[in-house]
This record gives structure tokens, C-alpha cells and sequence, in this order.
């Protein structure tokens, strides 16, 4: 029983390893400026757990095969060196990981999150609500007229509760429920949420954030290709939580023009 | 080190039905009615894992009778998305609360607590009654959810506000659904208020002679430390589910911010904040983490030590480890916040502690493993579950690297990837505890004894089937695939549904081999082959019973004097290779530190 139990282990342990290996599954291909510290930080910490996992693995195994059901009159042992050797060397080795690990993800973090956008982003709305994603251009004015909640009204499609009779600032305003952006420029995401907790999550440019009812967040990124992308809302906002999702359109600068003149023309 | 017995609660035997069965101030009675208790929930929370599988890996089946349990949840048998997430939350928090919480720490450690310290009781015995029965009415607080009209809530079992705090229009179940949420778990955290009061009295002032605080066993040393972390905890969480309350019936915003609107209404709250919910619930929630572990983390030392026939590499170290997870318990609770809106600064903030826990987490699983270096190891039922809670503890821990960094969970968060880390690291480690408890404690509390082959077959597929089920949760969540999703819509999770179906087959057959253990205890627990005072040849008090089970006072007419460290095993004795903790006879000692 011991040494199937071993084998057991064995198997899974490589087993379980085998699709990372081979990366079966894992992120698409990131297309944002700063996915790659991301994307690198993330194959180092696989590297490291997969070793610990691995290791751990094996020498549970081991030990198992090894010393159990053993002859009566066997020898017990210590392992040499007993307890000391093996803090120390758990201070020193998952310490440094810590360490390494840790330094080296505020480089990341920092990246996304410590750098203010450029004065040359392009500031887009983004609002979450029960479940649905619109996104507010502010037109040629440059400038998002105020939300006012008491007008929302999905009804008339007053998706932000705009006053365009009375608010000069929201008459230009280009409200749509698919998101386009043009490649290789900087955006500044500007985040509210009208109801509940929501998030805004895609995958191929490597940014989550979710939205806060009451606080308006930001974030900022580039996408460096062109193409259509899934956002999808990752924070449990109510029944209908699974479907809550847009697109993003990566476009060139040209096609973002015609694109955003076009919707300009609809509202 | 006290000689206390005087302040220990005595009380006569009962000898009426209730007050011996029911009504009992016995702790080993209240232990078992916990056990009972968290077989019960676990027993549901699984029937509800197997639904929501079911539904997940084939969405629009019917699953015949369904609409039988909820006739608009599930019309035909087919699942509405609402029903999804309403199984979900009641899964999540049964398992929590009720299972995970309960059966390591409240059923284990009221059984066996006041023993292994030499106490004839817990110093508090009404409180001890009072903190089961307060749990029991706080289950069925919980579970009449499902007797609502609208049902229970689907906010699952972190309830985030504002939804979980606007009332009705959030959703269904979101009224008397979260009201009935968190009123139970107001109640819940009242029962654990109590027990925790006990434990720690107990370890302190209840030790027999000779029981000197490095002389307990490691079992006991993971109960007092949970109960040191529930005391802070659950007295945290409290409050939270009152305030809760008072948002939904006193017309308060204190989770609700201003100017929010749903369905086309401004709703009638100002000036509260999201995030404070936040940070209330995982204060409580991570150290919660740990008072699911931790007592498994003391049950396998305990069984370990007495499979292998030599103590641990070192006792002292692995008390202090444990004791450095509850403390850095309370400052890693941010991590759950990473992307949540919270101060960016705050994130590394919390992430290096986060980090950092993994250096305690590691020496544990360094001294459990190297302790069996050199070892005699037994093989049985419970040294298998001991041996497979290191696995998966280690399998659940390293994917905690990942997590514990902000710019990796910018992927990874609320991903299946964090679903197969909590369930390995904290569910079925801790269920493998209880398991592991179980097996190894059953002949003392029943005096039968299990059967060894079913628990071995019982273990084989649980090892196997939980690996099946929750490595490839690890590998949906790298490819991006969101959790609390009822149905997987978006274009990239389509190819992953194939994913899903196994994991659905997987669970089915996991979820069946736990019949055989159900089958196996209460088979056993009438018609098991008798159990002797000490089957397995161990030292602790609770093997120096005077019968098996133990009379109502534990220990007869003389309480026990304690002469040795808890695991002399390895030795040269006159019972064998052991000498128990209450006998004076004198032989060379193994690894005494002092």
C-alpha cells in the first residue's frame, strides 16, 4: 500500500506538471506595453513553485517508499542535521525567493499602477452596471458633461444619465456599448460603476480592475495590435453576471477616426 | 504549570435523555454533536458542489428531480443562472462555516482538548452547551434561506456590497436571502465567540500536574492557537453581519454608496462605503483560513507522530511556525484586495507579509516531511490522510506564490486558478485533516474501531479523484476562465467547457467515495470490531483513559500526573517502543528540548 501510495504520487505530481510543460492552457498573447514584466514574473514564479511543488513531491514520495512498514527491530533515525538545518535553509531559500519575488513584482505593479497616464492619453468612460459595459467618449470638446444618476434610464438608452439639453459639456459626448481604441496609443481608462461591484477584466492586455460604486477609479495602457478582444466583468454582480461582457476594438488610427465619427453620427 | 483540577467545571452525570444526549455539558458529548453537525453540512454543501458541477459542465441538462427542491430555481430540472449562484453561496458558506470551522476545531478539539491537558471538563461547561446550540440555530438560520420565497442569497460567500447590502432589487435573494446570510453568521461567530473562550481557558489554567505548556500535545497547541485567531476574528466578522443587517431593516448606508442606481432607480442610500465590507470580511477571512488549517495542521503532527514512532524533528520549532501563521494571519488580509480599488501602495503593502507566510508554511512542511526520514512509518487509514493533507497542502501552498504577488493576480484573479488553491490548501487539506482525525480518534470516542480497508479504499479515491478535480481548476484559471460564472458564454471559454465536463466526472466520483466513508463510520460505530484503551500504541492523555470511551469525568477517580514530553516514542519501555505522557517510569529520552 505504501509504495503504491508513493507511485501515486509520483504520477500526479507529473502529471499535473505535463500541461504546463507543454502550456496547453495559459494566457493568450499579451498585446499591451506592459504585459511582458507581467508575463515574466509569471513564468518566474511558475519556475519556482514548480520546482517547490515538484521537490516536495518527490521526497514525500520517497520517504514513504523508504521507511514504511519497516522491520520490527529497524533503527529509527533524524535526518542529519534535524530541525536547524532545515529552518535554515528554509529562511534562506523561500527568503530569498521572497525577496527576489517581491522586488522584482513592484517593477510590475509599479508599472501599471505608480505611473500617472500621459498628457496625451485618450480619456474614455467606462461604466458597469447591471450587465452591461457602456463606454462615454467626451467629443470634440474634450470634456465628459456630468452624470447625473436621477436620468439614467436604460429605457430611453440615457445609459449616464446625460443632460444635453442643459449640460454644454455632454452634448458631444459619444456614448457606445463596444469599445474601440487606436493601436499603439496611450488610453486613460476612466472607471464607474452606476449599481454594484463589477470588474473590468481583459485577458490579452493583461489588466483587471474592478469598479467601486462611490470611487471613481483609473488605469492606463497601450494595445500594441490590432484586433477584437473580449471584456468580460469578473466580480460576482448578480444573476446575470456570466454574460456581462463587450469588445474591445484594437483599430488602427485611421479606422478609430472613421469609427468613432460613425458612432459620433448615431447618437 | 498548574495543578488546577479544582477549577475545572464538575458536574454529576446526567441521567436523563436530554440532559445526556441532547442538553449535554459534557465537552466529548458537544464534540460529538459538532461532528454530527459538520457531517450533516458536509453532506450537503457536497450534494450542492455535485448540482452546481453538473449544471457547469453541462448547462442546459435537466437533472431529474431538481425542481422538486426549487420549483422556479430550476424549472424542468434545468438550472436558471439566479439558482446557480444561489447553490454556490450556500456551498461556499456551509463548507466555511459549517465543515471546515467546525469539525477540526470544534468537534476534535471540545472532545479531546480538556483531555490531552488532564481537565475533566472545560472550565465553562453552559457556555460550552450554549456555543453548540447557538451554531446549530445559526445552520438552520442559514439553510431556511431555501424556504424563502426569492431563496437564499447569490451573492456567495464573501457577500461584497453594495450588492449584498441594497436590498431586493440587487437580485434575486439579495432581501431575506442576505438578511437570513448574515443573521446566521452573526449567530455562528457568537457560538465560536463562546467556544474560543473555552479552549483558551483550558490550555491555560485547566493543565494537570506535570503539564507544562511545552508538554502538550501538538494537536493541542493548533487548537489554542485557532482560538486565539477566532477570538479576534469572529469578533470582527460579527459586528460586520450586524451592520449588514441594519442596511438592509434600519434604513443605514453603511456599506452603500451614494447616487447608485438600479434598475432605473436612484437608490435611497448615501455616504457608505464598498470597500469598508472589504476590509471588515477579510480581516476575519484570511486568519479564517488558517482556523480551518491550523487544527488540521496539529491533528496530523499528532497522527504522524504516532505512525511514524519518533517524535518531530522538533516540537518546539512547529509551534512557533504555527503560531507565526496566526499572527501574519492578520496582515495579509489585503491580498484578497489587490485589484479591488484599494490604494495601489497598499497592495505591496500587503504583499510582502503575504509572501512572507510561505517561510513558516515551508519549515512546517519541511519538519513534517524530514520527520519521516529515518521513520518506522505505520500505514492505516489515518497516517494515509495525514500523508495525502502534506501533498495538498504543498499542492494548494505553491499556488499561493502566485497570488501573493499583485501583478501576477492582475491574471489570476477571481480565476478558477484561486478556486483550486483555496480548495486544495484549505478545503480538502482540512477535510483530510478531519478525515485523517477521524480514523485515528474513532476507536476512542466509539471504542470500535473503522474499517481499514474501506478508509484505504475511501482515501485512494479521494486522493486521486481531489487532484482530478482541482489541478485542472489551476489551468482554467491561466487561460483566463472567470469564477462564479453560471454558464460560460464569452467566446474564449468555449474551447475550457470540455475542461469542465471532466472536472464534473471527477467530482461525481469523488463525492461517491465519501458514501463509503459515511457508510464505514456508522457501520462501524455499531458493528466495528471492539476497540482496546490504546490501539495504536500512543502516548497522549487521551490514550490513558481509564475505559474507551472515556466516563463522563475522563479520567475516574484520580486525575493523571504528567511525567514526560508528549511523543516519547522510539524508546526502550516496558509497554513497548513508547512510554505514555502519565506513566512514571523513566527511560532515555528522545529529543527532549527543554
Amino acid at each position: 500500500m505504501a509504495k503504491f501510495f508513493a507511485v501515486i504520487i509520483i504520477v500526479i505530481a507529473i502529471a499535473s506538471a505535463i500541461p504546463i510543460l507543454r502550456h496547453t492552457w495559459g494566457a493568450p498573447e499579451d498585446i499591451s506595453t506592459h504585459g511582458a514584466l507581467i508575463d515574466e514574473q509569471m513564468s518566474e514564479t511558475m519556475a519556482e513553485a514548480g520546482i517547490s511543488f515538484l521537490a516536495a513531491q518527490f521526497v514525500l514520495a520517497l520517504f514513504i517508499w523508504q521507511y514504511s512498514n519497516r522491520r520490527p527491530d529497524a533503527k529509527i533515525k533524524n535526518f542529519p542535521g534535524g530541525a536547524t538545518g532545515l529552518v535554515i535553509a528554509a529562511m534562506l531559500l523561500v527568503g530569498a525567493e521572497v525577496v527576489a519575488l517581491g522586488i522584482f513584482g513592484v517593477k510590475a505593479w509599479a508599472d501599471v499602477y505608480f505611473t500617472p497616464p500621459s498628457a496625451s492619453a485618450i480619456p474614455i468612460q467606462v461604466q458597469a452596471g447591471q450587465f452591461a459595459f457602456y463606454f462615454r467618449y467626451p467629443g470634440p470638446d474634450g470634456t465628459f458633461g456630468p452624470i447625473h444618476p436621477e436620468l439614467i434610464n436604460e429605457g430611453t438608452q440615457n445609459f449616464y444619465g446625460l443632460d444635453t439639453d442643459h449640460d454644454a459639456d455632454a452634448k458631444d459626448d459619444i456614448v457606445t456599448a463596444e469599445m474601440a481604441i487606436p493601436v499603439n496609443k496611450e488610453i486613460h481608462l476612466l472607471m464607474h460603476s452606476k449599481d454594484v461591484g463589477h470588474s473590468f477584466y481583459v485577458r490579452e492586455l493583461r489588466v483587471q480592475q474592478d469598479f467601486v460604486p462611490g470611487l471613481d477609479v483609473s488605469l492606463h495602457f497601450t494595445a500594441t495590435k490590432i484586433g477584437r478582444y473580449e471584456i468580460v466583468c469578473t466580480q460576482l454582480c448578480g444573476l446575470g453576471h456570466y454574460n456581462m461582457k463587450a469588445y474591445l476594438e484594437v483599430k488602427s488610427q485611421e479606422d478609430f477616426d472613421n469609427w468613432l465619427k460613425k458612432e459620433a453620427a448615431m447618437q | 504549570m498548574h495543578d488546577m483540577s479544582a477549577h475545572a467545571a464538575q458536574h454529576h452525570a446526567p441521567t436523563t435523555f436530554i440532559r445526556k444526549h441532547v442538553f449535554s455539558l459534557d465537552h466529548k458529548v458537544i464534540g460529538k454533536q459538532y461532528y454530527a453537525l459538520a457531517l450533516l453540512a458536509a453532506l450537503i454543501g457536497m450534494f450542492l458542489s455535485w448540482l452546481m458541477r453538473i449544471h457547469l459542465g453541462w448547462t442546459n441538462a435537466a437533472i431529474p428531480g431538481l425542481q422538486l427542491l426549487s420549483k422556479n430555481g430550476a424549472p424542468g430540472g434545468v438550472m436558471t443562472p439566479e439558482y446557480y449562484l444561489q447553490l454556490m453561496t450556500m456551498h461556499g458558506t456551509i463548507m466555511v462555516f459549517f465543515v471546515l470551522t467546525t469539525a477540526p476545531f470544534a468537534a476534535f478539539g471540545n472532545y479531546f482538548l480538556p483531555i490531552q491537558v488532564g481537565a475533566e471538563d472545560m472550565p465553562f461547561p453552559h457556555f460550552n452547551m450554549m456555543s453548540f446550540w447557538v451554531t446549530f440555530v445559526g445552520f438552520w438560520v442559514l439553510v431556511a434561506a431555501f424556504f424563502v420565497s426569492d431563496g437564499p442569497s447569490l451573492g456567495g460567500w464573501t457577500q461584497y456590497a453594495p450588492l449584498s447590502a441594497v436590498g431586493a432589487v440587487g437580485g434575486p435573494g439579495e432581501g431575506t436571502g442576505v438578511v437570513l446570510w448574515a443573521a446566521s453568521i452573526g449567530i455562528f461567530c457568537v457560538g465560536q465567540l463562546l467556544g474560543a473562550l473555552n479552549f483558551i481557558t483550558t490550555t491555560l489554567d485547566l493543565r494537570v500536574k506535570g503539564m507544562s505548556m511545552m508538554r502538550l500535545p501538538l494537536s493541542a497547541w493548533a487548537w489554542f492557537i485557532t482560538s486565539c485567531m477566532g477570538l479576534t476574528a469572529f469578533a470582527v466578522l460579527m459586528p460586520a453581519c450586524i451592520l449588514l443587517i441594519l442596511d438592509h431593516v434600519a434604513g443605514t448606508s453603511f456599506f452603500v454608496a451614494s447616487n447608485l442606481v438600479i434598475n432605473d432607480q436612484l437608490q435611497p442610500h448615501s455616504g457608505g462605503s464598498t470597500l469598508l465590507w472589504q476590509h471588515l470580511f477579510w480581516f476575519f477571512g484570511h486568519p479564517e483560513v488558517y482556523i480551518a488549517i491550523v487544527p488540521g495542521m496539529g491533528i496530523v503532527s499528532h497522527v504522524l507522530i504516532a505512525n511514524m514512532r519518533k517524535p518531530m524533528l522538533s516540537h518546539r520549532v512547529l509551534i512557533y511556525s504555527m503560531g507565526a501563521l496566526a499572527v501574519l494571519s492578520y496582515m495579509v488580509y489585503g491580498h484578497h484586495m489587490f485589484v479591488s480599488g484599494m490604494n495601489p501602495f497598499s497592495s505591496l503593502a500587503f504583499s510582502f507579509p503575504t509572501l512572507a507566510i510561505t517561510i513558516p508554511s515551508t519549515i512546517i512542511v519541511l519538519i513534517w516531511t524530514f520527520s519521516l526520514y529515518g521513520s518506522k512509518l505505520r500505514i492505516n487509514s489515518a497516517s494515509l490522510f495525514a500523508l495525502g493533507f502534506i501533498s495538498m497542502f504543498v499542492s494548494g501552498g505553491v499556488s499561493g506564490f502566485f497570488l501573493a504577488q499583485p501583478s501576477i493576480d492582475i491574471m489570476l484573479h477571481a480565476t478558477y486558478f484561486v478556486v483550486g488553491h483555496f480548495h486544495l490548501v484549505m478545503g480538502v487539506a482540512a477535510m483530510f485533516g478531519i478525515f485523517a482525525g477521524t480514523y485515528f480518534w474513532f476507536p476512542k470516542m466509539t471504542g470500535r474501531m473503522m474499517n481499514e480497508t474501506l478508509g484505504k479504499v475511501h482515501f485512494v479515491l479521494s486522493f486521486i479523484g481531489t487532484y482530478a478535480i482541482f489541478m485542472p481548476f489551476h489551468y482554467l484559471g491561466m487561460a483566463g476562465n472567470v469564477r462564479r460564472y453560471s454558464a460560460f458564454v464569452a467566446d474564449y471559454l468555449q474551447p475550457l467547457i470540455p475542461v469542465h465536463q471532466f472536472i464534473t466526472v471527477a467530482a461525481l466520483i469523488t463525492g461517491a467515495a465519501q458514501l463509503v466513508f459515511v457508510y464505514n463510520l456508522i457501520h462501524s460505530r455499531f458493528w466495528g470490531a471492539p476497540a482496546s484503551d490504546n490501539p495504536w500504541e500512543c502516548t497522549s492523555l487521551e490514550w490513558s483513559t481509564p475505559t474507551t470511551p472515556p466516563p463522563h469525568n475522563n479520567f475516574g477517580d484520580h486525575l493523571p500526573v504528567v511525567y514526560h514530553d508528549p511523543y516519547q516514542y522510539g524508546v526502550k519501555s516496558s509497554t513497548g517502543d513508547y512510554v505514555m505522557q502519565a506513566s512514571p517510569e523513566q527511560v532515555a529520552t528522545v529529543n527532549e528540548e527543554k
